[in-house]
């Protein structure tokens, strides 16, 4: 009886009507579709954007190391390239799929942005489009071409897709940072008129941020491979091949690890003109304090600034490059037009924690390499090393988490509310969610066993991988 | 031809395109599937596999292609259809994750057990995917798309006229597929596995035949504009279709495999063009025309520019990947 009380009391307050009321609260009279929509939209983002950063950065690497193969006639450079080809045969696959969802949803979910902006945002996307095409054109070149080609020609069937790579992002990117600092188009009665499209291909916010994102994919590639090689010297195999494994995509990485402070900086100047909300949130400003403090970690609760350490001035210098300038406080901003600020707030600090402390190692490593210590005989350093892929990946979803949840409520800054861009959907769309979430942790599993597989086999000897359905494979296993 | 019409005719042909090279590569996964336990149908699935990996993704591109198109050219139609058409293109859309995913898993499987797996899962996604795009095209042709508010989720795509267009572009990916792999395997030297493709492609190409003229009476009743252009306006194309699939039939069954993928081909392009032909001027039927539909001048001239920046820089290196494939050399296991 006391059983069935209680089962009856739990079920009072888990029931839905609760927690529909509850998702209610939290955002006034919002379109039932708005949050799982969005969530959506984070999942499938979230989930291409690391396949992105391979599709951006790996192709140099495989291009610098085919090519010191076939300079120095190194046998193993020349394998590690035709290994690191074969991986990014899978991460392409994946990568050009997920990308291909994006697609779909930006008309599926947004049909409200597309409808009424599709032909100003759009042109970046048809350049974006080119891109890719030659990349996977290349990539089917290169990839099958080992073995069939001049080697002198089929290395350079790499370049192509080093630099695709590269003007895919940028035109991606440029849209991104159009609805950040919206141009090209006027309003005129609630009608979009005058509509320049090349202006937001080369929107003046765009090459910076695509910087910003370019740098960060040298990053993730670079720090994730070199980070595969660590673990292998980790487990004992402290080979020419682990040593040049590790050295070459973490060469990218520290330049790119040391580079990217100062792009981020640089991209943050102005931020209090173009987004005084997001810069707010961003610093948890809750209030406009002259100077204004760095402030580290904490959380808004009721409006008070709650676990932040405050560092003195800090704040003004870095945000402001002043000394006394206040960052503009939330307070400032009409409450209608104010982001998520917590979550903002601590995925920025995230990702510029996490951001500085790879800068601060890959300087070391490379400090203490030049005063002739070699950091790769040190554990400690290597599973460091092994760490910083993974790490790098945080602050990459950290930097799309602060940029795009500090720009709510807006999907056009300004000009365009995410309410207003979203279908006409029921909460139905949560089912989506959830089908999207097993699915992408299904892929998720798939390519990490299949490249596990690759790795356990290239160990074993094998070179060539062949198919799985060779008659030898199918006679002894069926 | 106005601005608008050039776009839409640049969109266009991106459909066409991607009927053709990504269709054939769709319709591979019909093979696979039917190609039999592990040990009768490996020869072919590693043919298939040999056969779609170096091309897929290029040939996938046009999808994007076409979408950055519509939504860049032609925004707010757009919106529509991807509001009233949620359904069938999420399926699709699974579709096409769930092959291209499968596809690169399986070439890389530790295991039979692993490659068993990811295989169905790529041929099965391989079937539907061109199912499911096919009752788009039917749901637009059938003018059940418009443009104010949202169509009937699921009436607008399970319709006689969206039915047939699936299984035609079922057929016709399958039928593609069977020639260009009868080819490829008479090239590489397999003549047991070309004679058995040459049997099912024959049978395939019977049967998808059969189809498209028998959807001709469906069609008429269910959408008539549709049915007034391909009696009219694209007719020329429709007798292009049926006498180039007589032709591929007749040279598969004289074991011209090469040769036959041209008219194979010119069979599906005509079929796809005599659909887009027959619609004109309307981009969604009954509901919106390609000029009305048009979005900013100054974007139409922008995605020109892209599409003669297409020409000139994508066309050169997808022929030269597309002639490599075709070469000895590249043939070989």
């Amino acid at each position: 009886m006391g059983g069935s009380y209680l089962l009856r009391s739990v079920s009072a307050v888990l029931t839905p009507d609760l927690v529909v009321d509850a998702l209610q609260l939290a955002g006034t009279a919002e379109p039932a579709g708005l949050l799982p929509a969005r969530q959506q939209m984070a999942l499938s983002l979230g989930w291409h954007i690391v396949l992105a950063c391979f599709g951006v950065a790996f192709p140099a690497m495989i291009f610098v190391m085919h090519l010191r193969g076939i300079r120095r006639e190194d046998p193993v450079a020349l394998g590690l390239a035709r290994r690191w080809a074969k991986v990014s045969a899978v991460l392409f696959a994946i990568g050009a799929v997920s990308g291909t969802v994006l697609s779909f949803e930006m008309g599926l979910l947004w049909p409200g942005l597309m409808g009424t902006y599709g032909d100003v945002l759009g042109l970046p996307f048809a350049f974006e489009g080119l891109a890719f095409f030659l990349e996977a054109i290349f990539l089917g070149i290169y990839l099958y071409g080992w073995g069939r080609m001049p080697a002198k020609r089929h290395v350079l069937m790499v370049l192509p897709m080093a630099i695709t790579g590269i003007v895919g992002a940028y035109c991606v990117v440029a849209v991104n940072a159009w609805m950040n600092v919206p141009t090209g188009f006027r309003l005129v009665g609630g009608e979009v008129t005058d509509v320049q499209p090349w202006a937001v291909l080369f929107n003046q916010h765009a090459f910076l941020q695509f910087a910003h994102m370019w740098v960060g994919a040298y990053m993730v590639a670079g720090f994730s491979v070199a980070g595969v090689y660590a673990a292998g010297m980790l487990r004992g195999r402290r080979d020419a091949h682990h040593r040049l494994g590790f050295m070459v995509p973490f060469v990218f990485a520290s330049i790119a690890a040391v580079t990217q402070p100062f792009v981020g900086h640089v991209l943050g100047f102005g931020l209090d003109e173009r987004q005084p909300a997001k810069l707010a949130a961003f610093e948890l400003a809750e209030t406009t304090e002259s100077p204004s403090p760095l402030r580290l970690g904490g959380v808004v609760v009721d409006g008070e600034v709650v676990g932040a350490i405050d560092i003195p001035v800090l704040g003004s210098l870095i945000a402001m490059n002043s000394l006394d300038d206040p960052v503009p406080g939330l307070d400032t901003i009409p409450e209608e037009d104010r982001p998520p600020v917590n979550i903002t707030h601590l995925a920025f600090q995230t990702m510029v924690g996490v951001g500085t402390l790879l800068a601060a190692g890959v300087t070391w490593f490379w400090v203490q390499r030049w005063r002739g210590r070699d950091l790769l005989t040190k554990r400690w350093f290597l599973r460091a090393a092994a760490a910083a892929g993974p790490l790098a990946v945080i602050a990459l979803e950290a930097g799309w988490v602060a940029t795009e949840v500090g720009r709510q409520p807006w999907v056009v800054y300004g000009v365009m509310r995410t309410p207003d861009a979203v279908g006409d959907y029921t909460s139905a769309l949560w089912w989506l969610l959830g089908i999207s979430a097993l699915i992408y942790a299904g892929m998720t599993a798939a390519a990490v066993i299949v490249l596990r597989s690759m790795a356990r086999r290239w160990r074993s000897g094998e070179t060539d991988l062949p198919s799985p359905y060779a008659p030898e494979t199918v006679d002894s296993s069926s | 031809m106005s601005l608008e019409v050039a776009v839409a005719a640049a969109m266009f042909a991106g459909v066409i395109a991607y009927a053709v090279l990504g269709g054939a590569d769709f319709g591979s996964g019909f093979f696979d599937l039917t190609a039999g336990s592990s040990r009768r149908g490996a020869e072919l699935r590693t043919l298939v596999d040999h056969s779609i990996g170096p091309v897929w993704e290029a040939n996938h591109v046009w999808l994007i292609y076409v979408l950055v198109i519509w939504w860049t050219g032609f925004p707010e139609s757009f919106a529509a259809t991807m509001s009233t058409l949620v359904v069938p293109l999420l399926l699709a859309l699974l579709g096409i994750v769930l092959r291209g995913a499968s596809f690169a898993f399986r070439k890389y499987s530790a295991t039979l057990r692993q490659a068993r797996l990811f295989g169905v899962i790529f041929a099965v996604s391989s079937v539907i995917t061109p199912f499911f795009l096919g009752t788009v095209a039917g749901a637009i042709a059938s003018g059940r798309v418009p443009m104010e508010e949202d169509g009937d989720r699921w009436s607008s795509w399970l319709n006689p006229t969206s039915l047939f267009g699936g299984a035609i572009a079922v057929g016709t990916c399958a039928f593609l597929a069977g020639v260009f792999l009868a080819a490829d395997a008479h090239r590489s030297r397999r003549s047991r596995l070309a004679e058995d493709l040459r049997a099912r492609s024959l049978g395939v190409g019977l049967v998808t035949g059969a189809l498209v003229f028998a959807a001709l009476v469906p069609i008429s009743m269910d959408a008539p504009v549709l049915a007034d252009g391909l009696a009219g306006r694209a007719a020329p194309l429709v007798v292009m279709a049926g006498l180039a699939g007589v032709a591929t039939l007749v040279l598969v069954w004289r074991r011209r495999y090469s040769m036959a993928r041209w008219p194979a081909v010119v069979a599906v392009a005509s079929v796809v063009s005599g659909w887009g032909v027959a619609q004109y001027p309307w981009l969604l039927v009954d509901h919106v025309t390609i000029r009305a539909a048009a979005g900013a001048s100054a974007t139409l001239q922008g995605l020109l520019v892209a599409v003669g920046l297409a020409v000139v820089l994508v066309l050169p290196p997808l022929i030269y990947l597309l002639r490599l494939t075709q070469t000895e050399e590249w043939t070989r296991h």
